[in-house]
């Protein structure tokens, strides 16, 4: 991956898609479900609030749709470790 | 084998049962409520009335998710608690006898009291059927009147936007929501509520609703205007379910007094949610919060109490976020003082300690949408306020819930025209 600080919006998006993932902030949530409505391949990202879950699920596209719409701002992207400091 | 009896399938309630049923697999749990939606997302009515949701989408839980916690439903209104007993009547439904009961009964909307308030038409957003009969309305009305406060008020007239009516939004004072927003912001949700359509009265109140044949038609005012409207929509405020209680000779004022193990005054009987008044004991004083999060936090509370486990609730610092006329604000402790001529009660999806200000100075900063406010004490931020951009609201809920000591930064934070995002944001920086 790029160095950070030359890091431009678009290898910024490739950094979510390949290692981002949506935190839901629980005390933000009132389980509305637009989250899970609005999920194009149909992850319950509700559930995952209610639980308190990171959607960590392989088939998330990590498109951004459930964390644009939530009415709330219960969700963000947050980047997996996937290696440790220095490896990138 | 235990029998937990919970009354009410709201979020206080069902948390409970999911909490119950983690601490015993084997106890029997009832719940008993008259709503025969069960357990859907009641903030999320908001979003129905817009039509950003269909209505399936707000049940949280679905047949399996109760199979699977093993939860059983009765359907029927709690009539009578008998807490010597431990016995719930339920009518003509027969009874339940309990072991430890919950009372999650919730709060329910308060009726305008003023000549023609009975007439078909005259509507509020408290719960499943209230949203589908006025969206079922809506089909037929031209225009709709919106009367009262706080967030639903302002649901309402954004809902019936969305809707395609003509609305319009009194306010008695000169602006809306004054005990919690300042000035500035009350202008900020004022201009954009214009902006979307709807046509703000101040200094206006509703004096009688006008109708036909048993249907409202208009609203006239104190003023002595007319209005002619198919819907009148009422958000004047909420009250705690407390009858059942209250019958049953339990303690009660605005809410059911509980100590700080959410327990009632009766033996085995416990309360959660809205219809909970909590004492704290650090302060002294007891509390109504209508917010869905603490009202889950109760639930979860009064569980691990029911089952055995002495553990004190603790408050957090109130924190609830709103969309108001399409800005995401969040609230957060204390931020505001006095009184709201627009409610004559507690509103719902707020906490009472948003007005419990005590000495701090305001500072504020930030363009039109993205705005902040802190409530700055001697040593703490005892509040603030995050309109637009959220970056701050996480760091900010929690350096109000934890009393953090700002000193390091009080003085820069009280300069005239100082960036409080941005010594708040660095601040932060060094501490995380």
């Amino acid at each position: 991956m790029g160095n950070s600080s030359s890091r431009r919006p678009a290898s910024a998006r490739r950094d979510i898609l390949a290692a981002g993932h949506v935190v839901p902030e629980l005390s933000r949530c009132v389980q509305c479900g637009i989250c899970t409505f609005n999920c194009p391949i149909g992850i319950d990202v509700r559930r995952h609030a209610w639980l308190g879950k990171h959607v960590v699920d392989s088939h998330c596209l990590t498109c951004g749709e459930c964390v644009k719409r939530c009415p709330r701002g219960v969700l963000r992207f947050e980047r997996l470790k996937l290696f440790k400091e220095g490896d990138e | 084998m235990t029998r937990h009896v919970i009354v009410g399938t709201g979020v206080a309630g069902m948390s409970a049962a999911a909490t119950l049923r983690t601490l015993d697999r084997a106890a029997e749990i009832i719940l008993v409520s008259e709503d025969p939606h069960g357990f859907y997302s009641r903030p999320g009515l908001a979003y129905y009335l817009t039509g950003e949701l269909p209505e399936k989408q707000l049940y949280i839980y679905n047949k399996k998710d109760w199979q699977d916690l093993n939860l059983r439903h009765v359907r029927a209104r709690a009539a009578n608690l008998l807490p010597g007993e431990h016995r719930l009547d339920l009518g003509p439904a027969g009874a339940l006898t309990y072991d430890r009961l919950l009372l999650a009964t919730g709060s329910t909307a308060v009726q305008l009291n003023i000549p023609g308030a009975d007439l078909q038409g005259v509507v509020k957003l408290d719960d499943f059927e209230d949203t589908r009969g006025i969206i079922r309305l809506a089909r037929r009305a031209k225009a709709a009147v919106v009367v009262g406060g706080g967030v639903i008020a302002v649901e309402l007239a954004e809902g019936l936007t969305a809707l395609g009516l003509e609305v319009h939004y009194f306010l008695r004072g000169d602006r809306y929501w004054p005990n919690v927003l300042d000035e500035k912001e009350s202008r900020l949700i004022e201009r954009r509520l214009a902006g979307h359509g709807v046509v703000l009265h101040h200094r206006t109140e509703a004096a009688e609703m006008l109708g036909k044949r048993g249907k409202v038609t208009g609203v006239r005012t104190t003023k002595g205007e007319t209005i002619r409207c198919g819907i009148v929509a009422v958000g004047i405020g909420v009250r705690p379910r407390v009858e059942l209680a209250q019958a049953a000779g339990l303690a009660t004022e605005r809410g059911i007094l509980v100590d700080e193990y959410l327990q009632t005054s009766a033996a085995d009987v416990f309360a959660a949610g809205d219809v909970t008044e909590v004492h704290d004991p650090l302060t002294g004083s007891s509390s109504i919060d209508t917010l869905w999060h603490p009202a889950r936090r109760q639930g979860e509370a009064a569980a691990r109490n029911m089952a055995g486990q002495r553990q004190p609730f603790r408050r957090l610092a109130a924190v609830n976020v709103l969309r108001l006329a399409g800005v995401m604000t969040t609230i957060i402790g204390s931020v505001g003082s006095g009184t709201d001529d627009d409610l004559v009660s507690v509103a719902r999806g707020s906490s009472e300690t948003w007005r419990q200000l005590p000495n701090t100075i305001a500072m504020e900063s930030g363009a039109e949408i993205n705005h902040l406010r802190l409530m700055i004490g001697e040593t703490a931020l005892v509040g603030a306020l995050v309109m637009g951009d959220q970056k701050l609201s996480l760091p900010l809920q929690e350096m109000v819930a934890t009393r953090m000591d700002i000193t390091p930064i009080r003085d820069r934070l009280l300069q005239p025209e100082a960036p409080l995002g941005q010594i708040v944001m660095d601040f932060w920086s060094t501490i995380k």
